[in-house]
């Protein structure tokens, strides 16, 4: 990390939040020096860096404070205490479109919001046929900003910020608006920007656009922040902040198939080295055992999202799944190989069910659960690295 | 191969150079000047736009702001001139020469009250000194007065009645107290509304009790010599003063003939304060010093209350 773009040092965030607002000169008449307020805290000692250069996602739920902090580095609100420390020029879009006056037409618009981003008319000069080609506007340009469907508006003033030629960016969570082909054009420009040296601030609730763009990411929660570690860590650690891995008897407590027939009983399941994982770990289960007489069966695992999507129900029959359960207690240990899923929290069931899914001798659901953390970029559920090789011939 | 980041792209100043902004609870005074002088280019924007959209969508467009004020003082000359036949010849032009004033301030005060919190939209979402807000519709009302200087000029040709040319430079100093007081005023109340949000209803009802305390439709002679002791407190309004400076540069008698009716001897009235020049500009040039005064004030007060505008609004 070279010269520190942005620095956040010990920032607080108090709002006062009146239960009942004197607002008019007759309440505070009657009410002198009396008003109901309670204490809202926003942000409470939130220290980072943002080295010049860097991307840097913020990730946290709705109400933790993100949108403060975003306004905090803006300027737009001041910090109750501490302070913000920005290096060379900043953009913040905050909201697509802000400050726009809906009379004018886009042309005024551009000019406008430019100077509210603090340029010169002579720098918007230069940066206005880009601005234009960037908002797919073409000659709507001289039409009321009124008359702009939501997707253009938001497009133009995507356009301006961008085009401003910012040290820094700060983005809320603008990308959500849009259709897929602009958000995916706004992504390329953010990669530009990336390349070019330029520190960004981004918003977002997807983790994975955070894993996909950040550097390295901050989690807050209620206010605090809770880490600044690398997007992988980060999300965890927000995962985890949302109700996360929910503890076994979160997850409702393991609760047996009432058809089971229950002449075994599975007494527990756990996952050996613990229940965080690294995608592309191998995953180790043990199943705990009691039956009365000996048993053969075949063990099923059974692997949700918490969302409830089935990613994989094994198959009972398979020879490897066979076992020949001892009279007494038993343990069974389960090598399911390597793991391959991106990050998130997953749920286990485990069943022990006879041959040709006949009886199911017993069954519990939300056994276990697993979390993965993933340290790399790419998206969606399973894990693929694939390897590639050039071989200079004709194609067909 | 993909080029490593390097970490100043050409054209943009390595980070170690670019300049250091500071967002915390207190800026000084100081750093708040500078914030608005680096963002004039916004004010000229922002009063541009107030400009065009006031008058977007209308026939006559930006007309109406030389028609609205004309329609105004046609009222008041009605009234004044004609159905209580005061008798001073050229009444118009001592009218307009107090309204134009007048219209200046209050048109200002009465936007710029409610401007922070109509505007909440872009104070909530976008970084820039707000105190450019209300400084914006003390813009427009420039704009506003230069048409209304124009349709001044077209008076005093048509009655072929003209200024005090030797002391026309007396509306300089007069012009600047205006502007300073006004800015400062706005400034102050455009952030005290956020606050109390009935400032706004209190300024409407203040600004008409403000108008009949200032000599604008009646001449400062024919109320000052009965006031006594609360001459003092008439002459405290700074408007006063500034108002008295227009109509003495554009209406040049101090004292008049009635022209209604004609009798013998003919009744002398009595206008304007027999005051020497240098007195004028004194009194311009003291009232600018106190606008000044009241316009540090006003920001000062403006950087304290901002902090709290997000919650409030």
């Amino acid at each position: 990390m070279g010269v520190p773009a942005v620095e956040v040092q010990q920032v607080s965030k108090h709002f006062r939040l009146n239960t009942e607002r004197h607002s008019s000169l007759k309440d505070r008449i009657i009410h002198p020096g009396r008003s109901t307020y309670s204490d809202l805290t926003a942000l409470e000692d939130v220290d980072f860096t943002v080295g010049a250069g860097e991307t840097v996602g913020i990730i946290g739920r709705n109400g933790s404070g993100k949108s403060t902090l975003l306004k905090c580095i803006c300027g737009v609100l001041q910090p109750t205490s501490g302070r913000v420390l920005v290096r060379g020029a900043l953009a913040g879009l905050l909201e697509l479109g802000a400050g726009f006056q809906i009379e004018l037409s886009g042309r005024d618009n551009i000019y406008l919001n430019g100077a509210m981003l603090g340029l010169s008319k002579k720098e918007v000069d230069r940066a206005f046929d880009a601005i234009v080609e960037f908002s797919e506007l073409g000659h709507f340009i001289d039409t009321q900003v009124k008359f702009y469907s939501s997707g253009m508006y938001v497009r133009l003033g995507f356009a301006i910020a961008v085009n401003v030629d910012p040290d820094v960016l700060v983005i809320d969570e603008v990308l959500a608006v849009g259709d897929e082909q602009f958000q995916g054009k706004c992504l390329d420009r953010i990669r530009t920007f990336q390349e070019e040296g330029r520190t960004i601030l981004f918003v977002s609730h997807q983790a994975d656009q955070i894993r996909a763009i950040c550097d390295r990411a901050v989690v807050l929660e209620a206010g605090r922040m809770l880490t600044d570690a690398s997007p992988g860590e980060a999300v965890r650690v927000f995962r985890e902040s949302m109700g996360g891995v929910p503890a076994a008897d979160e997850l409702g407590a393991p609760n047996r198939l009432e058809r089971a027939v229950r002449n075994v009983e599975i007494l527990g399941v756990d996952i050996v080295g613990g229940a965080r994982v690294h995608t592309g770990d191998d995953l180790h289960l043990r199943v705990g055992l009691r039956t009365k007489e000996p048993v053969a069966a075949g063990l099923v695992l059974e692997i949700h999202t918490l969302n409830g999507e089935l990613l994989v129900r094994t198959d009972p029959d398979d020879k490897q799944a066979h076992v020949e359960i001892p009279a007494g207690e038993s343990v069974i240990t389960v090598d399911a190989g390597r793991f391959a899923v991106l990050d998130g929290a997953y749920q286990v069931n485990v069943g022990i069910v006879g041959h040709h899914g006949t009886t199911i001798f017993d069954w519990l659901e939300c056994a276990t659960s697993i979390e993965v953390t993933y340290e790399g970029r790419a998206a969606g559920m399973i894990d693929m690295v694939p390897k590639v090789e050039v071989e200079p011939r004709p194609w067909y | 191969m993909i080029e490593t980041p390097t970490a100043s792209p050409p054209g943009r100043l390595p980070p170690e150079q670019r300049e250091v902004r500071v967002v915390s609870a207190r800026s000084s005074l100081a750093h708040r000047f500078s914030e608005l002088w680096r963002t004039r280019e916004l004010l000229v924007h922002l009063t541009r736009t107030d400009v065009k959209v006031k008058y977007k969508n209308s026939v006559l467009g930006l007309l109406w702001s030389m028609v609205s004020p004309l329609m105004q003082l046609g009222i008041f000359w009605l009234v004044f001139g004609f159905i209580l036949k005061n008798g001073y010849p050229h009444f118009v032009v001592f009218l307009f020469a107090g309204l134009i004033a007048w219209n200046f301030f209050s048109g200002a005060l009465n936007t710029a009250t409610g401007i922070i919190v109509e505007r909440a939209g872009i104070v909530k979402k976008v970084a820039f000194p707000r105190e450019i807000l209300a400084l914006s519709t003390v813009g427009a009302q420039v704009f506003y007065f230069s048409m209304s200087a124009v349709a001044m000029a077209i008076i005093l040709v048509v009655l072929h009645s003209s200024p005090d040319w030797g002391i026309v430079w007396l509306l300089i100093p007069a012009m600047a107290a205006l502007l300073v007081f006004a800015s400062g005023i706005c400034v102050l109340l455009s952030a005290l509304n956020v606050k109390l949000r009935d400032m706004r209803h209190l300024i409407e009802v203040a600004t008409q009790l403000w108008f009949w305390l200032t000599p604008i439709v009646y001449p400062y002679e024919k109320l000052a010599p009965h006031l006594h002791w609360l001459k003092w407190f008439y002459l405290s309004n700074p408007m006063t003063p500034i108002v008295l400076t227009f109509q003495r540069v554009l209406y040049p008698h101090l004292v008049v003939t009635s022209t209604n009716p004609p009798l013998k001897p003919p009744t002398y009235l009595p206008v304007l304060p027999v005051w020497s020049t240098n007195t004028y500009a004194e009194l311009d040039c003291a009232i600018l010093a106190a606008s000044v005064v009241l316009l540090v004030f006003a920001v000062w007060v403006f950087g304290r209350l901002e902090g709290n505008f997000a919650e409030e609004l």
